[in-house]
C-alpha cells in the first residue's frame, strides 16, 4: 500500500513538474537513481549472441541490446519480442510473425522482415557459427511478403521452435552490422552499446529511439569479478548494485541479515549431473550406474555444496517446469545396496576411475564430496581439476572421460539424450522414439506426458548421476526492483529494473 | 679463544623445523579425527574442545588436516630437494672437471632453467602431464637440479684451485677419485645450506600449486588447498585460512632460518657476520 501511495505521489509530482516548470528537475525527494551496476562472474568472450555458446554473452545482451522474435519472460513464458504477434498453422509447419512496425536497429536502419530473413538464413547456413544450429535445422524457407511480416516454413514439426526462437541464439541482427557485432554490437533493444573495457566492464546506454516502452534506467554497467571473495567485498563496498547468479552461497546469510541488501533465491534451468561415459567400461553396465546413484547422498551434497539452497532431481528435468515427474525416490541413498549392485556387476571390490572437474566452484566442491561418497562403496575416483578450455576440448567435445560434473543450463534440454554424438554416449531406442513423437506434438498436455516418459527412461537407465538444480541466487541493494528471481533463459534482462 | 656460540638463527630455525617435522611424524600415529572424514553437519565450527582448530566447509577437522598436511608438504619438499640434489650435484661436480665445453653446457642449461620461474614450469608440466604430487616433485626437482648444479659447480671450481687438490693430482690421482675424496667433502657444506633453502622454496611452491588445484589432490589434505578452499570463507570463517597460512609461514621461516644458521656455521666468510 505505501508503495502505491508513493508511486501516485511521484506520478503527481512528475505531472505537476512537467506542467509548471517544463523540463525542471523533479524534487530531490523523488529522485531515484537511473544507473545500475550488475556484477557477473565471467566476462563474455565477445558480444554476438548468435556466434557463441558462452552464457555471459547472453547475460549482457539478451533483451537489453538484442531482441529475438519472441522473448522469454521472467516466469519462463513466451512474450512478444521483435514480433508483436505470431500465428502457427494447424499442421505446425508455418509460422507467421508480425513485426513491430517502427522497430529500428541502433544504427537507424529498419528492423524489418528482410533482417529477420537475413538472421535466420545466417544462423542455419552452411558456414553458420551459431552455437545452437540445431534450433534452426527444421527451417525450410523464410519468406517476406511485406516489410512487417515474416513467414517461416518448417520441413518437419518442431515442438520447441517458438521457444528456441525466443533465445539469445535467435537474436535478430542487421544485414549491414552483423559482421561487427562481436566488438560493437548493433541490436534493436531498449539499450545500445556504449563501451567495453576489456577485463573490467561493458556499458550499455538507454536507446532514445526505442519504439517500445522506455526502460527506467539510463545506463547499465556489467562488471566482471571472478573471485568469490572479491565479489563479496565489491557488494559490501557498494560498488555493485546487483549480483545475479551469485554462487558464494556461504555468504548469503550475512547479506540476509543486513537490511542494506536483499537476497533472492530462485531457480535456474541448470540440471547439475554427474555425467557418465555410458560407452566406457564399467559404466556401460546399468547396474554400475544404478549403484553409483544409490551411493550418492544428495541431501548432504546440497547442504555441503549449496548450503541448502537447491532442490534434488531424479532425472534431467527441472521441478518448476510443467511435465516434471518426481523421481528422486528411485535411488535412495543406500551404500549397502550400491555395494550389492557392484558385486552383481562383477566388481565386488569396486574399481578405479577418474572424475574430471571443470572450474566452477559447485563442480569442484561436488566432485570432492562425490569422490568421498563413491569411495564408501569401493569406487576409487581420482579427482582431476581442469580449466575450461581443456575441459570443453577433451571432455565435452572429445568424450575422453569416465565421469565429470556439470550443470546443463540450456532450458528444456532433455533432448540432448537423443543426440547420437553427445558426450554421454547414451543410446536408447525407447528415448529416441519418445523424442521423435515430441517433435511431432504441439498439444501441451501430450507434450508434458511425453516429457514425463522421457524422464522415467533416463532415471530407469540411470544414465547420469542426477544431483540437483543449480539455484539462482541474487544479492542486491535494498530498493532495487525488477531483477529476475528465476533464470528461465540465459539472460540478465534489466529492461524492467528500477530504483524505488 | 672463546667458545663458539651457535648462531641464534640456527637455534630458532631448528626449533621451528623440529616442530613441523614433529607434527608430520605425529600424524603417522595420531590425529584427533581421520583427516579426510567429511561431516557436513559439523562444518565451519569455531575452535573448541572437540575440534581444537575448528572445522572446514565440509566439516573436516582442521587440526587433523594441518598435521597430515605437514607430512604431505614435507614429503613433497624433501622429494623435490632430493631429486634436485641427485641430478644437480653430480652435474655441477662434472662441470668443474670437464672445463670449457662441458662447463659451458651445464652453466647455460642452468641459465635456461632459471629463465622460467619454478612455479610457471610446474604449471606447464602439470598442464601437460596432469595435476598431482608426483608431477609437482618432478617440476620442482628439475628446477632445483639447476640450482644445485650451479652452486656445486662454483664451489667445486674453487676447491679445484686449492693446493691439496693439485698435490693429489701430482700424486697421480684421477679426476674421479679427486672429486670424490677431496672436492665433494669440501662442497658438502654449501650443498647442505642450499638444500635447506630450496626445501623452504619447494614447500612454498607446493602450497602455491595446491592452492591452484594442481598439487596434492583431494582427499589428501594440503595446506595450499586448505587456503584455496578457505578463501571464499574469508568473511565468514577467517580462521580456516589463518591456520594453514600460519603453518606455511612457520615452516618456511623455520627452514630459511635453519639455512641461514647453517651457512653461518659452515661458511667461514659468513661466520663473523649474520648472527641474528
Amino acid at each position: 500500500m505505501p508503495n502505491r501511495t508513493a508511486r501516485l505521489a511521484l506520478a503527481a509530482a512528475l505531472a505537476f513538474g512537467a506542467v509548471t516548470f517544463g523540463a525542471a528537475p523533479t524534487p530531490a525527494w523523488a529522485q531515484a537513481r537511473t544507473d545500475l551496476v550488475v556484477g557477473m562472474r565471467l566476462e563474455p568472450p565477445h558480444l554476438d549472441p548468435t556466434a557463441g555458446a558462452a552464457a555471459a554473452i547472453k547475460e549482457v545482451t539478451y533483451a537489453n541490446l538484442f531482441e529475438p522474435l519472441l522473448r522469454v519472460d521472467p516466469d519462463g513464458n513466451l512474450a512478444p519480442g521483435l514480433a508483436e504477434r505470431w500465428t502457427v498453422s494447424a499442421d505446425g509447419l508455418t509460422y507467421t510473425f508480425l513485426l513491430r512496425p517502427h522497430a529500428k536497429f541502433h544504427d537507424g536502419r529498419a528492423a524489418d522482415s528482410a533482417a529477420v530473413k537475413f538472421s535466420l538464413d545466417r544462423a542455419r547456413g552452411a558456414d553458420s557459427v551459431n552455437a545452437q544450429k540445431g534450433y534452426f535445422a527444421a527451417i525450410a524457407a523464410v519468406d517476406t511478403p511485406d516489410p512487417h511480416t515474416a513467414v517461416v516454413t518448417l520441413s518437419r514439426p518442431d515442438g520447441l521452435f517458438l521457444f528456441h526462437m525466443a533465445t539469445g541464439d535467435a537474436a535478430i541482427v542487421g544485414p549491414d552490422s552483423a559482421a561487427g557485432n562481436k566488438q560493437t554490437p548493433v541490436g534493436t533493444g531498449p539499450f545500445k552499446f556504449e563501451r567495453w573495457v576489456a577485463g573490467d566492464r561493458v556499458v550499455l546506454a538507454r536507446n532514445p529511439d526505442y519504439d517500445g516502452p522506455k526502460p527506467a534506467l539510463e545506463r547499465v554497467t556489467f562488471r566482471f569479478i571472478s573471485d568469490p571473495a572479491a565479489q563479496v567485498a565489491a557488494l559490501k563496498a557498494g560498488d555493485i548494485d546487483s549480483f545475479p547468479q551469485f554462487d558464494t552461497y556461504e555468504a548469503l546469510p550475512q547479506f540476509r541479515n543486513d537490511p542494506a541488501f536483499s537476497v533472492m533465491v530462485g531457480t535456474t534451468e541448470g540440471e547439475t549431473i554427474l555425467s557418465t561415459n555410458n560407452a566406457r567400461k564399467p559404466f556401460d553396465d546399468v547396474r554400475v550406474r544404478r549403484a553409483m546413484s544409490h551411493a550418492i547422498d544428495r541431501k548432504t551434497l546440497i547442504e555441503g555444496v549449496l548450503f541448502g539452497n537447491g532442490s534434488a532431481i531424479g532425472s534431467h528435468f527441472p521441478p518448476h517446469r510443467a511435465g516434471y515427474v518426481d523421481l528422486t525416490g528411485l535411488y535412495p541413498y543406500d551404500p549397502t545396496k550400491a555395494k550389492a549392485l557392484l558385486a552383481q556387476a562383477g566388481y565386488p571390490n569396486g574399481f578405479d576411475t577418474t572424475l574430471k572437474l571443470p572450474p566452477p566452484i559447485y563442480a569442484r566442491r561436488s566432485g570432492e564430496l562425490i569422490a568421498a561418497m563413491l569411495a564408501e562403496v569401493g569406487i576409487r575416483a581420482k579427482v582431476e581439476p581442469m580449466e575450461w578450455a581443456p575441459w570443453l576440448e577433451k571432455v565435452f567435445k572429445g568424450k575422453d572421460y569416465d565421469l565429470t560434473l556439470i550443470a546443463h543450463t540450456e532450458p528444456l534440454d532433455i533432448d540432448v539424450y537423443a543426440r547420437p554424438d553427445y558426450y554421454f554416449n547414451y543410446k536408447s531406442d525407447r528415448f529416441n522414439a519418445l523424442q521423435a513423437e515430441l517433435d511431432r506434438t504441439q498439444d501441451t498436455d501430450k507434450r508434458n506426458f511425453l516429457y514425463g516418459e522421457q524422464q522415467r527412461v533416463l532415471a530407469d537407465d540411470a544414465v547420469n548421476g542426477f544431483l540437483f538444480m543449480l539455484p539462482a541466487a541474487t544479492v542486491q541493494k535494498a530498493g532495487l526492483q525488477g531483477m529476475w528471481l528465476n533464470r528461465p533463459v540465459q539472460a540478465n534482462d534489466v529492461t524492467g529494473v528500477r530504483w524505488k | 679463544m672463546r667458545a663458539r656460540r651457535l648462531p641464534a638463527s640456527l637455534v630458532l630455525g631448528a626449533v621451528l623445523t623440529a616442530l613441523v617435522v614433529g607434527a608430520a611424524l605425529l600424524s603417522l600415529v595420531w590425529t584427533p579425527f581421520p583427516a579426510e572424514q567429511i561431516r557436513v553437519v559439523a562444518r565451519l565450527r569455531l575452535p573448541g574442545p572437540e575440534h581444537w582448530l575448528g572445522t572446514d566447509h565440509f566439516g573436516r577437522d582442521a587440526l587433523s588436516m594441518i598435521l597430515v598436511g605437514a607430512r604431505n608438504s614435507l614429503s613433497v619438499g624433501a622429494a623435490a630437494v632430493a631429486l634436485g640434489a641427485a641430478l644437480g650435484v653430480p652435474l655441477g661436480l662434472a662441470a668443474a672437471v670437464w672445463g670449457r665445453w662441458g662447463d659451458e653446457t651445464v652453466a647455460r642449461l642452468a641459465d635456461l632453467t632459471f629463465a622460467f620461474p619454478a612455479v610457471l614450469t610446474a604449471i606447464l608440466l602439470t598442464a601437460v602431464l596432469g595435476a598431482g604430487a608426483a608431477n609437482v616433485v618432478l617440476a620442482l626437482g628439475l628446477f632445483n637440479a639447476a640450482v644445485f648444479a650451479r652452486v656445486t659447480r662454483g664451489a667445486a671450481l674453487a676447491v679445484w684451485r686449492r693446493e691439496f687438490v693439485r698435490a693429489a693430482l701430482a700424486l697421480g690421482r684421477g679426476p674421479l677419485s679427486v672429486t670424490l675424496v677431496h672436492v665433494l667433502p669440501n662442497v658438502a657444506g654449501v650443498v647442505i645450506v642450499q638444500a635447506t633453502v630450496l626445501f623452504a622454496v619447494a614447500v612454498l611452491n607446493e602450497a602455491a600449486l595446491s592452492y591452484l588445484g594442481l598439487g596434492i589432490q583431494p582427499p589428501s589434505p594440503s595446506w595450499g588447498k586448505m587456503l584455496g578452499d578457505a578463501q571464499t570463507f574469508l568473511f565468514t570463517a577467517p580462521l580456516q585460512a589463518i591456520f594453514p597460512g600460519g603453518a606455511i609461514a612457520v615452516t618456511v621461516l623455520g627452514l630459511n632460518l635453519l639455512g641461514d644458521g647453517l651457512r653461518d656455521l659452515l661458511d667461514p666468510r659468513h661466520r663473523s657476520s649474520g648472527v641474528l
